[in-house]
């Protein structure tokens, strides 16, 4: 029963806000509920499958490659909780930074439902159904994204919404031809079956096929294009969890289907993953580099970090993904605390703008050295969490001798160091030529600043005490690379 | 009949991509639409097409005797149609609202988010 609660807690959140459609305190206080609900519901979840082992739901009792299999390895589990601890946030943020027009028509429900479709796309152990789930994800995400109806809104929606259903359209197709091929969808059974088809090649050709679909998601080289159109876009507690969790969903899958169904050629697709790795990294931090707005510049570090991220995948040795897992842990927590910050930022100074914006040290020191902690973290720098994660993959690239990327890699890193500190001198250190300070009232600093606290004492947790995340990110990547306990757990039966 | 099928399929991609780069509004829903219909027909296809042999254990026998067309590819086309109906009902209202607000209907113009 456990591995489905965190999909069923926010469908219930969902109904129970519909059903105060009226009465938006109510909503508020259900959303919240939920949001840390679901948190636990994954904290649960995650201590249990680290006791346990795998843990697998075959839903209507129907056994193994015919139903639907909900299944959670450590990775998921991984997965779900940062979701759970990402809605938390963002439910409280939420609170005081959500304006009347948009609770009113439906925020909360929605930002339900799109964890729910996160933690569904976690969490499903069949490929038809990640298909439905990432469906249901697009759904919610496309109408948080344009909810308020502006301009910039309604254009960026328009490249998002385009290319999703595109990548979508591929990735059922993808689905089917699979189907045709091997006869089941089950991933586990698949895992299986695929070692058996008669034309590897075939297989090869339609590994590429997901390539295109979940790298659109995922927003890799050169398919990025409609991430830094759209995500400066909406309200900013939207655009913080689309940053934290929605990408990191493609890249999930891409891990799970290059671990999984996807392992006889490697050195033909693993390597081309590794060079769309490298690329995706510099095109997204050149990209940042010339940017001067403060949420256009996080957009794009998004794109350069899904690169770190995928290259763990690409090198695919055990510590290479546990890199990797490591990378997904701290980027999720460091860049959803950036998306706040910035929407602190905006509140204070009324402009996401770098040259309109200024004395922000000199004013609220504290809120820069909260942005530092992230800013820094996501840069690599030690003791923070970044550091850590980066050293992993670099560490698993120099064992296997692949020196570009490790060049590529560190020099990245040097990169982003440049653009935080370049908003760091402009938002924070340069001096400002207003005077109007709009105040935050005692109530709305709880809601914004409790988040923001809480992820920047993760993030320097995880950089101080790291051994138990890596030794959790090592496990989860021991499971991804021998999947033998994967496909037991699943076609062995159990509920 | 597979081979019907395969140039079908072939064309409603082609078309569905060329009319996705067209400049206009209503021509890159409509590629949209004709998109997602060739998947679903490529999933009707590669999941073999087997004429008149309806999946139903016949009276007295113990299970079905290939061969016998397989159910499980309709019942993925028929879930990918709705979730794509609900989908393209989404992005036409969507569109028309950009055409609302923004004036035209050519995707050129819609360079305020661009970087």
């Amino acid at each position: 029963m456990r591995p489905v609660l965190p999909i069923l807690i926010p469908l219930m959140t969902a109904v129970a806000a519909l059903l105060a459609w009226r009465w938006r305190g109510v909503q508020r206080w259900v959303s919240l509920l939920g949001a840390v609900a679901l948190l636990i519901a994954a904290l649960t979840l995650l201590t249990s499958v680290w006791r346990d082992g795998i843990q697998v739901v075959q839903i209507g009792s129907w056994p193994a490659p015919f139903g639907i299999t909900v299944v959670a390895d450590l990775f998921s589990a991984i997965m779900v909780a940062l979701a759970g601890l990402m809605g938390s946030a963002v439910a409280i943020y939420s609170l005081s930074s959500m304006d009347a027009e948009r609770e009113k028509f439906g925020y909360y429900p929605l930002l339900h439902i799109l964890l729910m479709g996160v933690c569904g796309a976690f969490l499903t152990g069949d490929l038809f159904n990640l298909y439905v789930w990432f469906e249901v994800m697009l759904m919610a995400s496309f109408v948080l994204l344009v909810l308020g109806g502006e301009r910039a809104q309604i254009e960026g929606a328009i490249k998002y919404v385009t290319l999703n259903l595109m990548s979508s359209a591929l990735f059922l197709a993808a689905v089917g031809i699979l189907y045709g091929m091997a006869g089941t969808l089950n991933m586990a059974d698949l895992a299986q079956k695929l070692k058996n088809v008669h034309h590897p090649g075939l297989v090869t050709t339609l590994s590429m096929l997901f390539l295109v679909a979940f790298g659109i998601k995922a927003a890799v080289f050169p398919l990025f294009f409609w991430l830094p159109a759209s995500y400066h876009t909406p309200p900013v507690a939207v655009s913080a969890i689309f940053a934290g969790l929605l990408t990191k969903v493609g890249v999930y899958a891409l891990i799970r289907v290059f671990t999984l169904l996807f392992v006889h050629d490697v050195g033909y697709t693993h390597t081309l993953i590794l060079i769309i790795a490298g690329l995706t990294m510099i095109t997204g931090v050149l990209g940042a580099v010339a940017q001067n707005e403060f949420r256009r510049i996080l957009s794009f570090h998004i794109v350069s970090q899904i690169g770190y991220m995928i290259m763990g995948l690409g090198l695919f040795t055990p510590l290479a993904l546990t890199g990797s897992i490591f990378y997904i842990i701290h980027h999720i927590i460091v860049k959803t605390n950036l998306f706040l910050i910035s929407g602190v930022v905006n509140r204070l100074c009324g402009t996401y703008e770098l040259k309109n914006l200024g004395g922000l040290y000199q004013a609220h020191p504290g809120l820069a050295v909260l942005f530092m902690i992230p800013a820094l973290s996501l840069a690599g720098l030690p003791p923070l969490s970044g550091f850590w994660a980066k050293l992993t993959l670099v560490q698993a690239g120099l064992e296997t001798g692949q020196y570009v990327i490790v060049g590529v890699a560190l020099a990245v890193g040097m990169l982003t160091l440049f653009s935080m500190l370049k908003i760091w001198t402009e938002a924070f250190w340069k001096s400002s030529t207003r005077n109007s300070q709009p105040s935050i009232n005692r109530r709305q600093r709880v809601h914004l600043f409790f988040p923001i606290i809480a992820l920047a004492l993760l993030t320097m947790m995880i950089g101080l005490v790291a051994q138990p995340f890596f030794a959790l990110a090592e496990r989860a990547a021991d499971q991804l690379i021998n999947p033998a306990a994967y496909i037991r757990a699943v076609l062995g039966g159990g509920v | 009949m597979e081979t019907i099928l395969a140039v079908v399929i072939g064309v409603l991609y082609a078309t569905g991509i060329y009319m996705m780069l067209r400049r206009s509004l209503v021509k890159l829903i409509i590629g949209l639409g004709l998109l997602s219909n060739g998947a679903n027909l490529l999933i009707f296809t590669v999941g073999r097409l087997t004429r008149a042999r309806a999946p139903f254990v016949p009276e007295g026998a113990d299970g079905l005797q290939p061969p016998y067309a397989d159910p499980l590819p309709q019942a993925l086309i028929l879930t990918a149609i709705v979730i794509s109906f609900g989908v393209l009902g989404f992005a036409v209202v969507l569109f028309h609202r950009a055409y609302q607000t923004v004036g035209t209907d050519d995707l050129d113009e819609m360079k305020a988010t661009d970087t």
